[in-house]
């Protein structure tokens, strides 16, 4: 088997194409775990992990927390409201007293991007990135690309279109760095104000000039959530407005292939970038997303630990 | 204390000199320039082979900190930086606690710089009260007290209007404006140069055209009013464009650019660098072509180094949260020598951009080595090499680029006033 290298996992620019698949091969094992009746292995008995969420999420915080302790680690969930960040307390000062209670990882989410860089040379124990402003949400690109391959038993040739806000999407950037690794090829499409520039250059990437094209026999189709603050602002006139040239939904979902799948990030916005006929209809893989998301987390958790199953 | 500057490459464009010659420095003026030049009785002779002789260098765009930011720099630190990096004068800008924007503080500046300070400091005032950009500082006072131009630099005057009249204002009295070019919509929460990097490390950028818009105001308001105006830290293409065909229509615009700006990319970004986050942002490849070209053609008349010291806990936090700017004075020299090395500039003209031109720009009557004139003037070694090690520079601060960089070339000794302030 091979040997993942890494103290921690912070973007999957970082990572070589052999790391990510590791990570997703050990994924596909972990799942099996999250079927038995004790969802429960000894793996990571006895290791501390301190969930740090500087940014609200229920998806990816509860995700992580559940795949700690379906490996028999201790975890701790700290969030913005309760932590010293609103007492003035820098990150930094933050970290050095977390380390000083000895954890074995952080899992952080923050919104300046790089953060997890500034932090991994404070401390000694790993760091996981749990999304990082714009920059990258690594444990989503690795759950994404998990689905696709359980729809397609490879990534090598898929066609993935990406729609949204691609500028502030730390989604997008881990798929666009992950997939093209892995031999897919990414269309994005979103309105001109949200692509940003330079972004064909980050790998296999076409920027389309509208939906249309980006969806056209796609076998993915990834729906990136709207920022409904952004409505009214310099970026878009509207969510009615955007949905009109941005959203998925029952026609124009026709253009990808017959049986492509279409994913969201979560939270969706219904009715903004994707209709709820395309959220609930037979295409939308979006829960074997969140399902898939545990097993990622659990293959991040064990490989930074030292990858050793104690089973 | 009475010198002779024996056998140094002289050079002073003011003169159009540039010869192996001696120096000789009487009573804090420059009395003669020659060969084979004998030395006053009791004058130390220094041996200047192999260095160039120049006049003064001048940087006209730093940041003392002093007073109130004095954890950051102070106006002793500051100068020991600058004349360690061959600067006898420096002008120092308004953005302190309080701001320079009254009698008051320009006289405190002037007068630690002259009991504690290594070399010349001139400051620059607020164009604004409080750097408000609300209602113009009292310019004629300030300029009595001894301020040689008027900056908010650190931001723009948004309000086109009250830039107009402080464009006409200023002229009337007969002080020079210097502007921060920058469009603030469009800088918006922007952290670095907006561009692929910035796409791909997910930071927010800042698009040159916000540079390029605010420079075009700034030439057009100057244009219509007739009045001069300087363009600070100059960073872009269009900029670098911009200021060239006012130049070429006959506005009085003036600019300068800072060392950072034609050595490195926002590619020193890359790892969340918050010693490579400043304010313009660094660029990409064709701004510092620009920048360069720009300074070979004339566009750009000065060099100079924004020189902005942050403390360590400023600058060791995550990149959003980081403050703009990095210090300059210790590295400026070597970093434009290497411009003469790479072709651009021919030494003539370095010295021009660092001496004679900042000299011309803010009337202060520096930048040239003729009988008579006050003796500030710089021995550069320009083959010396040495590493940029935090714990070796003069300056406070440590926040800089180029730590651990090897340079070439360095300030030797530093005369201000016929006083030998630095020996290297």
């Amino acid at each position: 088997m091979a040997e993942f290298k890494h103290k921690h996992i912070i973007a999957l620019r970082d990572l070589s194409k052999e790391d990510i698949e590791l990570l997703i091969s050990t994924a596909e094992s972990m799942r099996e775990i999250n079927n038995r009746d004790i969802k429960k292995v000894p793996t990571l008995r006895g290791k501390t992990i301190i969930n740090l969420f500087y940014e609200a999420s229920t998806r990816t915080r509860t995700s992580f927390e559940i795949a700690g302790k379906r490996l028999s680690a201790d975890t701790v969930n700290i969030t913005t409201s309760s932590s010293s960040a609103t007492k003035g307390e820098t990150l930094s000062d933050t970290a050095l007293n977390l380390l000083a209670m000895k954890p074995d990882i952080i899992v952080m989410r923050h919104s300046v991007s790089g953060s997890h860089y500034f932090l991994a040379n404070k401390v000694n124990c790993s760091i996981i990135n749990a999304g990082d402003g714009a920059h990258e949400h690594p444990s989503q690109g690795l759950l994404d690309m998990l689905t696709m391959k359980d729809r397609y038993g490879r990534l090598d040739g898929l066609k993935v279109a990406i729609v949204g806000d691609i500028t502030h999407s730390r989604v997008a950037r881990s798929n666009i760095q992950g997939l093209t690794k892995l031999g897919s090829s990414v269309f994005l499409a979103g309105p001109p104000t949200m692509l940003p520039p330079g972004v064909e250059k980050l790998g296999n990437v076409t920027v389309c000039s509208s939906m249309n094209e980006a969806l056209q026999d796609a076998d993915v189709v990834m729906m990136l959530r709207i920022q409904q603050e952004r409505q009214g602002k310099t970026l878009m006139p509207n969510a009615r407005e955007y949905s009109r040239y941005f959203g998925l939904n029952p026609n124009n979902i026709k253009l990808a292939k017959p049986n492509a799948i279409v994913m969201h990030p979560g939270p969706i916005n219904r009715g903004v970038e994707m209709s709820s006929s395309t959220v609930d209809g037979e295409q939308s893989w979006i829960l074997k997303q969140v399902e898939n998301g545990v097993a990622v987390r659990m293959a991040m958790l064990y490989h930074v630990c030292g990858g050793e199953m104690g089973e | 204390m009475n010198l002779l500057i024996k056998n140094g490459r002289v050079i002073d464009p003011s003169q159009n000199i540039d010869d192996v010659l001696d120096v000789i420095v009487e009573n804090g003026l420059v009395k003669e320039i020659g060969k084979g030049l004998k030395a006053p009785s009791g004058a130390e002779i220094i041996d200047a082979t192999g260095k160039y002789v120049v006049p003064g260098l001048i940087d006209m765009h730093v940041h003392l900190r002093d007073p109130g930011l004095e954890y950051k720099e102070d106006i002793i630190s500051g100068t020991k930086a600058a004349v360690v990096g061959g600067f006898t004068s420096v002008c120092c800008m308004p953005n302190t606690k309080p701001t320079i924007d009254n009698k008051a503080i320009a006289s405190y500046i002037i007068n630690k710089a002259k009991t504690e300070g290594f070399c010349n400091v001139f400051p620059v005032g607020s164009i604004t009260y409080g750097l408000s950009g609300e209602r113009m500082s009292e310019m004629g006072e300030l300029m009595e007290s001894g301020c040689v131009g008027v900056s908010d630099d650190g931001k723009p005057v948004n309000n086109s209007e009250l830039m107009m009249r402080a464009l006409q204002y200023a002229a009337g009295i007969g002080i020079m404006v210097i502007s921060h070019a920058e469009e603030l919509e469009l800088v918006g929460e922007g952290t670095m140069n907006e561009g692929y990097t910035s796409t791909e490390l997910g930071l927010k950028g800042i698009p040159r055209v916000a540079e390029d818009i605010a420079t075009a105001r700034e030439t057009l308001l100057a244009e219509y009013t007739g009045s001069p105006i300087h363009i600070a830290h100059v960073s872009t293409k269009g900029a670098v464009r911009i200021i060239r065909e006012a130049k070429a229509r006959g506005v009085k615009v003036t600019c300068e650019t800072a060392p950072h700006y034609f050595t490195l990319t926002d590619d020193a970004v890359r790892g969340y660098n918050t010693n490579a986050k400043m304010n313009p942002p660094l660029r990409e490849a064709d701004d510092v072509a620009a920048i360069k070209e720009g300074l070979r053609d004339g566009t750009i008349d000065a060099i100079a180094t924004d020189h902005a010291p942050h403390h360590l806990d400023e600058k060791d936090v995550e990149f959003n949260v980081a403050l703009n700017g990095i210090i300059g004075l210790e590295t400026s020299l070597p970093l434009s020598l290497k411009l003469v090395d790479d072709g651009v500039l021919t030494l003539n003209q370095l010295v021009a951009a660092m001496s004679c031109q900042p000299s011309k720009i803010l009337s202060l009557n520096r930048g040239a080595l003729t009988t008579g004139a006050i003796a500030d003037i710089t021995l550069i070694d320009p083959s010396v090499e040495w590493v940029v090690e935090a714990d070796k520079l003069a300056s406070k601060s440590k926040n800089s680029p180029f730590l651990g960089w090897t340079m070439k070339g360095a300030a030797v000794v530093t005369v201000v006033g016929g006083k030998v302030v630095h020996r290297r």
